[in-house]
């Protein structure tokens, strides 16, 4: 996957990315409309669908409302990188199938609007602006089984299909 | 082997003799709570799955909190949505719009007990560790999980152990320990980690205190609050529960056990400023600022305790005239207890607003909004940019005890000088 970078600091929490006043809303596409909304009133019209996401430590910390993964599905965002994730938004956005990559400092090697290119195969992110590459830790394994399925509602229906759950 | 209770309560949940912190277990779940927010996202993920019937719907307790009444069309469909899956699927333990707030209701229901696992969709699910259960927050596709299979596959956590001694001086309580502690660590100085609190001070802190302080675990990282059970767990649910439950305490040698000393002796009234709950000051740097309004409530400080402790400073006072203050009580159990010890009268008298048991402003999605350059002194657990309304407004958290003061004085102001 390839995408502009998107960039925001540390303890992004998730409010910041979907403000509670939006919470009655369900549907993917209307969340997308208060993507960031946040920390960003104007990044809804911004973003475009395969763009990426970039944070610092301990992106998605706060509340455990998926409204804020969803948000991000709804308005195509293909990755989120961060040098550190909150846990309930980590489980929340594999959930959802939305890669999340860990990379200690990359707040520091990547600047707005960059162009970025991330493949999970081979496990290298390359800022495609600057020429750096980067490698991507794997998630453990069971994780890595959950996005591969694309989230854990596919994986589940697989599993109890074949009598393991 | 020597295990922390986190493990210990794990390891009986996935059917094993002992687990390790790091291991992946897959655990069977006691209780699973979701509300009028969280909850249609939920059903609607389980109904994606395919499976027709939830695992066991007395499991499962459902009620609204966060917007009751509902104030809008949005949010009366979602109580629509929670109401019809409540029916189609049996679910016996049903709160609708009448208790309250989800992390008080629970435990005064007698839905928490020691030893068992308890998830919700809410990240304040923390909180019930108070009661030496392991509970957590979860999202709502975790919990479609839950509800098909009544199981969750986990990472057993470290366990950071935050030895409390000392005696609390005057008008100094459980929030601002907590405060403290998440001023000292950071709002990441626990990710992924169980936080048990321990020590004298822990042990002669009431359940009410207890849970303040495994609320705001979630606020340093922690996947859980946690505090061993004791007599005066045992006594909180005497008359509460019919469940049967064992006592789970953890070995001081678990090897997966970090310590951390804290000594409250000397801690004055502690203030979480604005836009982050790890940038906590003690009151005397802070004490001056002008607010807009005060909220005493939420699943931190909305319980009976924390009224009484406003009240004592309310009385015969009154909410100054530049501000406004809302007083929401955690429950209805809270409010019926406030009303038959005179508190509300004492609110009401000096000019409080009087709200039914909810989450009020704390989710800056229903009442009590604040708008943009207004200042919100808050007894709950988040001051994020935007958490209580405008983007352009600023929350700062204390305890119930510096919101009355504040409240009087139309300033954040230390109760000591009171």
């Amino acid at each position: 996957m390839k995408g502009k970078a998107w960039k925001f600091g540390n303890d992004i929490d998730t409010d910041l990315i979907l403000p509670g006043r939006y919470l009655v809303l369900r549907c993917e596409s209307d969340l997308a409309q208060h993507l960031m909304e946040g920390a960003d009133p104007e990044f809804p019209k911004k973003v475009k669908k395969g763009d990426i996401i970039v944070g610092g430590k301990n992106f998605g910390c706060g509340s455990s409302r998926e409204h804020a993964p969803i948000a991000m599905k709804g308005a195509g965002i293909s990755a989120v990188v961060a040098e550190s994730f909150a846990r309930i938004f980590y489980r929340n956005a594999i959930n959802l199938g939305i890669p999340l990559i860990e990379i200690k400092d990359i707040s520091k090697h990547v600047s707005q609007g960059d162009e970025l290119e991330i493949d999970m195969e081979k496990g290298i992110l390359k800022n495609l602006t600057t020429g750096e590459e980067f490698t991507i830790k794997g998630l453990p394994g069971f994780m890595r089984n959950i996005l591969d399925k694309g989230g854990l509602i596919p994986y589940l229906k697989e599993e109890i299909a074949k009598g393991e759950l | 082997m020597s295990m922390t209770i986190a493990e210990k309560i794990f390891a009986k949940a996935s059917g094993k003799k002992e687990v390790d912190a790091g291991d992946v277990v897959m655990a069977n779940i006691d209780v699973a709570m979701t509300h009028d927010l969280t909850g249609p996202l939920s059903v609607e993920a389980f109904e994606k799955i395919g499976v027709p019937k939830v695992w066991d719907p007395e499991k499962i307790v459902i009620l609204f909190d966060h917007q009751v009444p509902a104030d809008s069309l949005d949010a009366v469909t979602n109580h629509m949505i929670m109401r019809k899956f409540v029916k189609e699927q049996g679910i016996t333990n049903f709160y609708d719009v009448r208790e309250g707030v989800c992390h008080q209701v629970l435990p005064e229901k007698g839905h928490v007990v020691p030893g068992e696992i308890v998830v919700g969709t809410d990240s304040h699910t923390c909180t019930h560790g108070a009661l030496g259960a392991f509970a957590t927050g979860i999202g709502s596709t975790d919990m479609s999980m839950v509800f098909a299979t009544g199981k969750l596959w986990f990472k057993v956590p470290e366990t950071i152990k935050f030895n409390i001694e000392g005696t609390l001086p005057d008008y100094t309580y459980a929030k601002d320990v907590i405060l403290n502690i998440i001023g000292q660590i950071g709002a990441d100085g626990a990710t992924y980690k169980a936080c048990q609190f321990a020590g004298e001070t822990t042990s002669n802190m009431s359940v009410s205190d207890r849970m303040v302080m495994c609320n705001m675990a979630i606020e340093m990282g922690g996947k859980t609050g946690l505090v061993e059970p004791d007599q005066k767990t045992v006594n909180y649910l005497k008359n509460r529960t019919n469940k049967s439950y064992n006592i789970i305490k953890g070995d001081n040698d678990a090897a997966s056990l970090e310590i951390m000393d804290i000594d409250v002796s000397d801690l004055e009234p502690q203030i979480a400023c604005p836009h982050n709950v790890d940038n906590v000051h003690g009151i005397s740097e802070v004490e001056g600022t002008p607010i807009d309004q005060v909220f005493l409530g939420s699943c931190t400080n909305g319980r009976i305790q924390d009224l009484r402790d406003a009240a004592k400073i309310l009385k015969g006072n009154k909410v100054s005239n530049s501000i406004r203050m809302l007083v929401i009580p955690a429950s209805r159990e809270v409010y019926t207890k406030a009303l038959n010890e005179g508190l509300m009268n004492i609110f009401v008298d000096s000019g409080a607003l009087v709200c039914n048991p909810c989450c009020g402003p704390c989710l800056g999605g229903h009442i009590g909004l604040i708008g943009p350059g207004e200042v919100s002194l808050s007894t709950s657990n988040r001051n994020f940019k935007g958490r209580q309304g405008s983007s352009e407004g600023e929350v700062y958290l204390s305890s119930a005890a510096v919101a009355a003061a504040s409240a009087i004085t139309g300033k954040i102001e230390d109760p000591r000088n009171l």
